[in-house]
């Protein structure tokens, strides 16, 4: 096991954001991690970036607890990209890679960053600031960044969500070509279905800071009797008690 | 630490400046009219001031030191806000880089704005104003040392609060330096000071600096001891600082606003 999530709970002043859960996901396999807005997708993330201190609960990588690593040595190992969080806009995109490879301590620097925005087709912007961009090239910039230090784990919240259907479909072709070529255990947090039955290996179901259901894509449709996965997504989300 | 990392966040904000000549000139705009404004009164106050007869450039010497101390601080804060307004600031913390890299770089770099700002307008002090902040000689390096060390320490103070109450806390980034400015006796001896107040001011290392500026222009007279006391205060409240600091970010990683910061 890869990564194990042990009794994770965050309790925030007056509300209990992720209230027990446990999970893990195998080394490099894709998990979707789903549920309702506030449900504690964002903060199970956190709490995996080290952004936020879990209330109770363990993390665990490699069988061992994550607090027992170094900051910088385990973060080194990850990285995240989400459209909610950007990069300084007033630097040129080039001047982002650069800084955020000089960070992760990336070997061979200009050779890789000439490799991931050669993949990624932001070249043709890569001297404009990044403020300048639209949400398409922005999104594939993040991506850019958070591919940069090749990360054994990724963590990806919502990578597609604001873009029009041809850079989405693009992102999701990208990220699945990445995997099958890349050693890399990817976590997905995403609202977007058919783009989590393409990417994922299995998903995580959420709701009230609770994990409701998991399993694989095609196992959650037929245990709910529902044609696709985002009927069955509107049946967790909807129903009263918890499954 | 790892002074790579330290040189990657100074790069960072080394070419927020590059990129932008409107963001130069912002730098250079605010101490240069400062030093008019202050190179005039001066020429008025040693023209018709008992006190300041015998000694050109009191109060502007004063003054420059003083926006040493405020740009020092300010190019801190500036700097950590930066990443919030740039909703930056989930990419850093999630970088592995150590808090410790990130106050130094900050600290390191804090310096570089500093002196894009102020060295022109000490420049332009000398012709205009027949001023010039050298003629304290060597203890100059010592007082610009303590300045800066005070400086860095109302930033971290001061970021300690934007990390435990979130962007909100900008505008006491603004008022934090004028708070302590009467404290300071920039422009004036600490005698008119109230005794009760003059107690609090001792504990500041403002006093001892512009106590030791005026003693050098006025009367040609350096006492180490008082160079030396006021660095150790100053080092004192840098270290305290630091500590608020690392206290504000574990708060805030309780807290889950490191997650949100700049949303």
């Amino acid at each position: 096991m890869f990564i194990e999530i042990k009794n994770l709970t965050k309790f925030y002043a007056n509300y209990l954001a992720v209230n027990n859960i446990n999970f893990h996901i195998e080394q490099y396999k894709t998990v979707g991690l789903l549920g309702p807005n506030g449900c504690g997708k964002t903060t199970t993330i956190g709490m995996m970036l080290g952004l936020v201190t879990p209330s109770n609960g363990e993390i665990i990588i490699e069988k061992k607890n994550i607090n027992s690593f170094k900051r910088d040595q385990i973060l080194k190992r990850f990285n995240f990209a989400s459209p909610y969080v950007e990069l300084p806009k007033k630097l040129t995109v080039r001047q982002n890679l650069e800084i955020y490879g000089r960070f992760y301590g990336v070997d061979n620097l200009s050779n890789r960053i000439n490799e991931i925005s050669g993949d990624l087709d932001i070249k043709n912007f890569f001297e404009r600031k990044t403020g300048e961009l639209s949400s398409g090239q922005k999104n594939r910039v993040s991506l850019a960044k958070s591919l940069i230090n090749k990360p054994e784990i990724l963590l990806l919240d919502e990578p597609t969500a604001s873009l029009d259907p041809d850079i989405g479909d693009f992102i999701r072709g990208y990220i699945e070509n990445y995997k099958s070529k890349n050693k890399i255990t990817i976590l997905l947090a995403s609202h977007n279905m058919s783009e989590v039955e393409r990417l994922c290996d299995s998903v995580i179901m959420m709701k009230k800071g609770k994990i409701i259901d998991n399993g694989t894509c095609e196992s959650l449709i037929k245990k709910h009797g529902r044609n696709n996965l985002e009927e069955t997504f509107l049946k967790l989300a909807r129903s009263k008690d918890e499954l | 630490m790892n002074y790579k990392k330290i040189y990657a966040l100074g790069l960072r904000h080394i070419y927020l400046i590059m990129n932008s000549f409107p963001r130069v000139l912002d730098l250079i705009y605010w101490p240069t009219v400062q030093i008019f404004l202050w190179g005039f009164i001066s020429k008025f106050f040693t023209l018709s001031s008992e006190y300041y007869s015998n000694t050109v450039g009191v109060i502007l010497t004063a003054a420059i030191l003083y926006d040493f101390l405020f740009r020092a601080s300010i190019s801190f804060n500036m700097m950590f806000l930066e990443e919030i307004w740039s909703r930056n600031f989930t990419n850093l913390f999630i970088a592995p880089i150590k808090i410790s890299e990130i106050i130094a770089a900050l600290t390191l770099t804090a310096i570089l704005r500093t002196l894009i700002g102020l060295v022109p307008a000490v420049i332009i002090a000398i012709p205009l104003f027949g001023v010039s902040v050298l003629k304290l000689g060597i203890p100059l390096i010592f007082l610009l040392i303590s300045l800066y060390l005070f400086g860095i320490t109302l930033g971290l103070l001061v970021t300690s609060g934007l990390l435990r109450y979130g962007p909100s806390f900008e505008n006491i980034a603004w008022a934090s330096l004028f708070f302590l400015a009467p404290l300071g006796c920039i422009y004036y001896p600490i005698e008119i000071l109230p005794n009760f107040l003059q107690i609090i001011a001792k504990g500041l290392p403002l006093v001892h600096i512009f106590e030791e500026m005026r003693s050098i222009l006025i009367n040609n007279y350096v006492n180490y001891a008082n160079i030396l006391k006021s660095i150790s205060i100053s080092m004192v409240y840098f270290v305290f600082g630091v500590i608020v600091f690392y206290i504000s970010y574990f708060g805030a990683k309780k807290r889950g606003t490191l997650i949100n910061m700049g949303e």
